[in-house]
């Protein structure tokens, strides 16, 4: 698993990565109540908002970790927004996205380097 | 504003050693939340939530006639307030807008007892103060802080440190032995319980916290779930459901507006706010049920049945009470009665919406009788 600065996780298997919001990020925001995730298809550039995650307070925008396109948007989000919370390094993912680069994702923080950068925050 | 400057409540370390998130509030360091928005919004509902409200701006008006001196900034009838009882009202600029809304009550013999809003207190003061003159003096009381009691349970909660409390109905207040310190207790609050607010010298309040904690009944709240307790109570935040700009005729406030005062129109912008409450308002204030998508928040556009935008959130989020998203906001008097299908539009997307009774979630006022 890689992390991103803006605490989103990713995860690959073969060219697909599963990404998410990490734990850090799912207890900053609270309490999940609605998670907009993207339709299968769309084409995301590094950094681009691809989900909405609202807790009771605010919208926050998470950030594609690396350029690809969308094979698949976690449905079951909707209907459960609070599994974010509840497992969001795992069944709380956001998306899978066929990533254009796999190189990329190697790029990122692995864990011991994001648990460095969360005990400088 | 940096963290040197921002300042803290009687209760800081007391919500520090809670584990609170604080956050800046109003220039102070709040508590947004301790265990969670949800799981305290609930707490209030079910049993008895704790709230930390020491930012509010308190202050005592005295003098000759300190009743009808207020009187001169506000629309409300305090001439006849009686000794013992509270009254909502709003500060009002020349233009008939709203500077703030404030609670003003007479529990004891001693001039009126006035809260303000945290964000307004400076402002608020300087105004009563140069309005009057001469005519009234305004103390600020600075040296006590303020808590918040509120849901079902609060009652049983408060009788056990008093049991004259239980008599106390809403919109009461007088003076009280709580805690090891003469107490202003009034039976108000702005979640929609039942409910108290405690003012307390500053330095026993962190007893007083203390002992309400150590019932089990009693969480600390934080302001997350203030704001969406108050929301679903219908009850409109200062600088975002009003502002300088909006009468307490477009507000939907017009209980304020006493009997006595408007036949008199002797108030601030008497002229505007009269003509109205005759029909001649632009927009009103109204609770909107989101009936798809997204919460709509602040700032979010309300647009008629044609796509014509027409208004904007000025609050909004998920009930945790109801379990669907619910807002409040402006919209012309054309498009304000209730069932009238609108949208909002979140994040470029129009979701429908309808106009609803506020409040969201009734609220739960101990009323001792019809009339009071």
């Amino acid at each position: 698993m890689r992390f991103t600065k803006d605490h989103e996780w990713v995860s690959v298997d073969g060219d697909v990565a599963t990404v998410g919001i990490t734990k850090y990020a799912a207890d900053a925001l609270g309490d999940v109540v609605f998670v907009e995730v993207p339709d299968a298809g769309k084409a995301l550039s590094k950094g681009d908002s691809f989900a909405v995650v609202e807790s009771v307070k605010a919208a926050s925008d998470v950030y594609a970790p690396v350029a690809g396109e969308v094979v698949e948007g976690n449905a079951a989000l909707s209907a459960a927004p609070e599994t974010v919370n509840a497992d969001p390094e795992g069944s709380g993912w956001f998306a899978k996205i066929r990533v254009a680069n796999v190189a990329d994702v190697d790029a990122l923080m692995d864990r011991a380097a994001y648990d460095a950068y969360l005990a400088s925050l | 504003m940096t963290e040197a400057t921002m300042k803290r409540t009687p209760l800081y370390a007391a919500h520090v050693a809670l584990g609170a998130r604080m956050v800046p509030f109003a220039g102070y360091e709040m508590p947004v939340q301790y265990e969670g928005v949800l799981a305290e919004h609930r707490w209030t509902r079910e049993h008895a939530g704790l709230f930390d409200v020491s930012h509010m701006g308190q202050a005592k008006l005295r003098g000759a006639a300190p009743l009808a001196s207020f009187e001169k900034l506000v629309p409300g009838d305090y001439i006849g307030l009686k000794e013992g009882k509270q009254r909502y009202s709003v500060l009002l600029s020349p233009e008939g807008g709203m500077l703030d809304d404030l609670m003003a009550g007479r529990p004891d013999g001693d001039g009126l007892y006035v809260v303000v809003n945290a964000a307004c207190k400076d402002a608020d003061f300087a105004l009563i103060e140069s309005e009057l003159g001469a005519e009234a003096t305004l103390e600020r009381l600075e040296d006590r802080a303020l808590l918040a009691i509120q849901g079902p349970e609060a009652v049983d909660v408060m009788v056990k440190h008093e049991p004259k409390l239980a008599e106390l109905g809403f919109m009461e207040c007088g003076v009280f032995d709580l805690f090891g310190a003469k107490c202003f207790v009034s039976r108000s609050g702005y979640t929609g319980e039942d409910g108290y607010e405690i003012s307390i010298p500053a330095d026993k309040a962190e007893a007083a916290w203390n002992a309400l904690l150590a019932d089990a009944r009693v969480k600390a709240i934080g302001l997350g779930a203030r704001d969406s307790l108050r929301l679903e109570a219908g009850l409109p935040l200062y600088g975002h459901d009003a502002d300088e700009t909006t009468s307490p005729v477009e507000a939907a406030l017009t209980f304020a507006l006493s009997k006595r005062r408007k036949e008199a129109r002797d108030f601030k912008g008497a002229e505007r706010i009269m003509a109205e409450l005759g029909g001649a308002a632009s927009r009103v204030r109204v609770g909107l049920s989101v009936l798809e998508g997204a919460p709509a928040r602040e700032g979010a556009e309300i647009a008629d049945a044609d796509g014509k935008v027409v208004g904007k959130v000025t609050s909004g989020g998920p009930s945790p009470t109801l379990g669907r998203n619910i807002a409040m906001g402006y919209v012309p008097p054309s498009l304000s009665a209730l069932g009238t299908r609108l949208n909002v539009i979140v994040r470029g997307k129009s979701q429908a919406a309808e106009v609803v009774a506020t409040p969201f979630v009734a609220q739960r006022y101990f009323r001792k009788t019809a009339t009071a």
